[in-house]
């Protein structure tokens, strides 16, 4: 039992320590000091508290979409449309920050469950594709990704567009009342947000592992026509698993708009939603890793911004250190996979996986 | 679990040897803001090396700069985290090099009162909107896109020029719609055409440089506008597709012309195909700004700068400039010439109200408002607000 654990720290710990060390090589050969760089990331993270502002700021939306994600892989789903059900969630709750008047803290939450609202129908119509007309979500999720940010250009160019001409880059900045307020000037994040991320982290958990919805989603994804041989209603819960994903990704999507920005902007969601899809491939679909791994992309990405500031250096090198780290991630699963498999204790092993990033057939036997 | 977590942290907390960075003294720091990479070939570039140009020029002043600050480029950066990082590093003069940073700079230099921010090609100073740390740049490119389209009036062949325009705003409205005069009025007076049959095209491809799936492919609109029957396609947007298509179009014996925009080297891309570029020179400008914020005289002002008209291709002191391409002939080039010395004539006459030339009446919007009655000169803010191209021209408005 120790022994294992300590093996499946080692094949955790060793990916980032080997894509560390490979990122240093890289460095040393662009010709600077990785001594230096790292430094320059841990402090574009954490030399004061605005710094970790923009850390967590990052977090948030990143945690809420990769939450949002393990519900999907839980049923077996690609949810590449991730990204544009962020979009329709800051598209839904632009509208109501432009259009509704109403006292600070309803407006807040009128927005918020508008943005959850978005992007759950947006959501649902990957589910609807994929269950009514045989359309892969990936797809689906593509195309409905690229419709949802050419709306959003259009709203921004269009009818959304500043009084003084639009450059197309923004709407008008949203009313004051409208907007999330910080905690404070030296740490701009807005506290409202950190307590829905807690509540959704606890909430996926929660449904997954204590719920008939979260029995039925694992029975889908593991094997879907046995599931719907034993009465479990598969689209149903397909399409259930996409919506919460959007209603996640929507929130998300609304702390954009209504935190970072102060308005609406092209490609609001910047990525985070396929950020998300890495963190969750990294962490194996297990839910408590999200946050931790959440946080080491954040804070990997926000500190970049020093590499450039401070160092000059190209802070695509943050892309580079993630890439290595999930390939290096990936690999040290599949190995501790095989490794496991020749394992004589292999029955005892790994109840708590979920099922669709491993392969069924090795892992039937842990529904 | 809690064990992993530690073990993870202990791996970050290994990372995390803190060095307070020294700062030298006597050293001045600005940090430069760009929408879009340092090596572009087109704007930001210009930009960039303006700052390479200060540092250069004034002793003891070190740049800071952050490229591609974009949601699309850099989504876990803001304006804000950007300008904290650059003030940290010691920065007190921010330059925000794009409108797309107007709203932003305005609120990022209320959180920063003691830092002075400079944003090019907005008007917020001009409005009143902006706070007081805040001063708005832009150089007079109407003049260099008048020469522009005079080029490309000289050189079609076909009487089709195309505009390759980024998305549809005030300043992109008037930069087409100087293109235009200036082609209509050199296609007329040296080439002996007539305006009717100068066909003046402008395709939006809705941003300033290309995002794959989003924008129209300016390469594909590029080679759209040789397709249809253009010889001369100007550029607008911010990266050198057009004249990378001209290029490899040529090659394969076609006689067709590109003019790049925004940096002064863009014609090496390809000399052949280049007409000439119209360029900033934001180098002379900044370094006046610098140098103002050392001495402590720097006051919030919305600066709208023509070239240096006894030389426009001067490096020191020109905001504004245009580089002749190879692809001109020579009795081109000596017509664009006499235009460029009409011209300084035009903006350094005392008894010619301030003005941009051939901007002046009978001139009608697309949609038969008229402009300026006949003999009449545009003013200068209503060019700077010019809310629909110009009757002539063929492309959307809005």
């Amino acid at each position: 039992m120790k022994s294992r654990t300590v093996l499946q720290i080692s094949f955790f710990i060793l990916p980032i320590i080997v894509s560390l060390a490979i990122t240093a090589v890289l460095i040393v050969a662009v010709g600077s000091d990785p001594r230096e760089v790292f430094e320059a990331v841990w402090q574009g993270a954490f030399r004061n508290s605005n710094a970790f502002a923009g850390v967590v700021n990052f977090w948030i939306p990143l945690v809420l979409c990769s939450m949002g994600l393990i519900i999907t892989f839980t049923a077996g789903l690609w949810n590449i449309g991730v990204e544009g059900q962020m979009v329709m969630g800051a598209i839904f709750a632009s509208w109501a920050a432009r259009t509704l008047v109403l006292p600070p803290p309803v407006l807040v939450g009128v927005e918020i469950g508008l943005a959850m609202l978005g992007g759950a129908l947006w959501a649902g119509l990957v589910g609807l594709l994929k269950t009514r007309l045989g359309v892969h979500e990936i797809f689906g999720g593509v195309a409905l990704n690229s419709l949802a940010n050419v709306a959003a250009i259009y709203l921004i160019a269009g009818p959304w567009q500043p009084p003084e001409g639009g450059s197309a880059q923004a709407t008008a900045p949203f009313p004051a009342d409208s907007l999330l307020p910080p905690v404070s000037a030296e740490f701009p994040v807005n506290l409202l947000a950190v307590v829905i991320v807690f509540i959704a982290i606890a909430a996926v958990i929660i449904a997954l592992r204590g719920t008939r919805w979260g029995l039925e989603l694992r029975a889908t994804g593991k094997n879907p026509r046995s599931a719907l041989l034993l009465g479990v209603p598969t689209t149903r819960s397909a399409v259930s698993a996409l919506m919460v994903c959007g209603m996640l990704a929507g929130i998300g999507g609304a702390y954009r708009v209504l935190f970072t920005y102060s308005s609406l902007r092209p490609f609001v969601s910047g990525g985070i939603g396929f950020l998300g899809l890495l963190v969750v491939l990294l962490v194996a679909v297990k839910a408590l890793w999200v946050p931790f791994v959440s946080l080491l992309f954040a804070v990997i990405l926000a500190g970049s911004t020093r590499l450039r500031v401070a160092l000059q250096l190209d802070q695509s090198l943050a892309g580079v250190v993630q890439g290595m780290l999930v390939l290096l991630v990936l690999l040290a699963n599949g190995l501790r996979q095989r490794f496991m498999e020749r394992d004589s204790r292999r029955p005892e092993a790994e109840t708590r996986d979920y099922p669709l990033i491993t392969r069924p057939d090795t892992e039937a036997e842990n529904v | 679990m809690s064990r992993r977590v530690v073990a993870v942290l202990a791996v970050l907390a290994l990372l995390g040897v803190m060095v307070v960075p020294t700062m030298a003294q006597d050293e001045f720091v600005f940090g430069i803001v760009l929408v879009g990479p340092e090596d572009d070939h087109g704007w930001s570039q210009a930009h960039y090396e303006a700052g390479l140009y200060v540092e250069e020029l004034i002793p003891g002043s070190r740049m800071v700069f952050f490229p591609s600050l974009n949601t699309a480029d850099a989504p876990e950066a803001t304006l804000q985290d950007v300008v904290q990082n650059m003030v940290d590093e010691g920065a007190q003069l921010v330059l925000t090099t794009s409108d797309a940073f107007e709203e932003d700079t305005d609120g990022v230099a209320e959180a920063f009162p003691d830092v002075t921010f400079i944003n090019i090609s907005g008007d917020n100073v001009l409005t009143g909107e902006a706070p007081p740390n805040i001063g708005n740049y832009m150089g007079q490119m109407e003049w260099g896109k008048l020469i522009a389209g005079c080029a490309a009036g000289l050189a079609t062949d076909t009487g089709s020029v195309g505009y390759l325009g980024p998305l549809i705003n005030g300043e992109t409205r008037r930069l087409a719609a100087s293109a235009y005069l200036g082609a209509r009025y050199c296609y007329e007076a040296y080439k002996g055409g007539s305006a009717e049959d100068l066909s003046f095209t402008v395709t939006w491809i809705g941003f300033w440089f290309n995002i794959p799936g989003v924008t129209l492919d300016p390469t594909e609109e590029s080679n759209t506008f040789f397709d249809s029957g253009a010889d001369v396609v100007i550029s607008g947007i911010d990266t050198p597709n057009a004249i990378e298509v001209a290029g490899q179009r040529a090659a394969n014996g076609e006689a067709v012309y590109a003019i790049p925009y925004d940096f002064v080297d863009s014609c090496d891309i390809a000399p052949d195909v280049c007409l000439g570029v119209p360029y900033f020179n934001w180098g002379p400008a900044y370094v006046d700004i610098v140098q103002s914020v050392i001495d402590g005289t720097w006051a919030p002002a919305w600066d709208w700068e023509g070239p240096d008209w006894s030389d426009i291709n001067n490096s020191e002191t020109s905001a504004v400039g245009f580089v002749t391409g190879a692809g001109l002939s020579e009795e081109n080039s000596a017509f664009l010439d006499d235009f460029i010395a009409d011209l300084a004539e035009y903006a350094t006459n005392p008894f010619v109200p301030s003005s941009f030339a051939l901007w002046q009446g009978p001139l009608s919007l697309q949609d038969g408002t008229l402009l300026a009655e006949e003999g009449q000169l545009v003013d200068l803010l209503d060019v700077w607000y010019l809310g629909q191209l110009l009757q002539g021209m063929v492309g959307a408005s809005e």
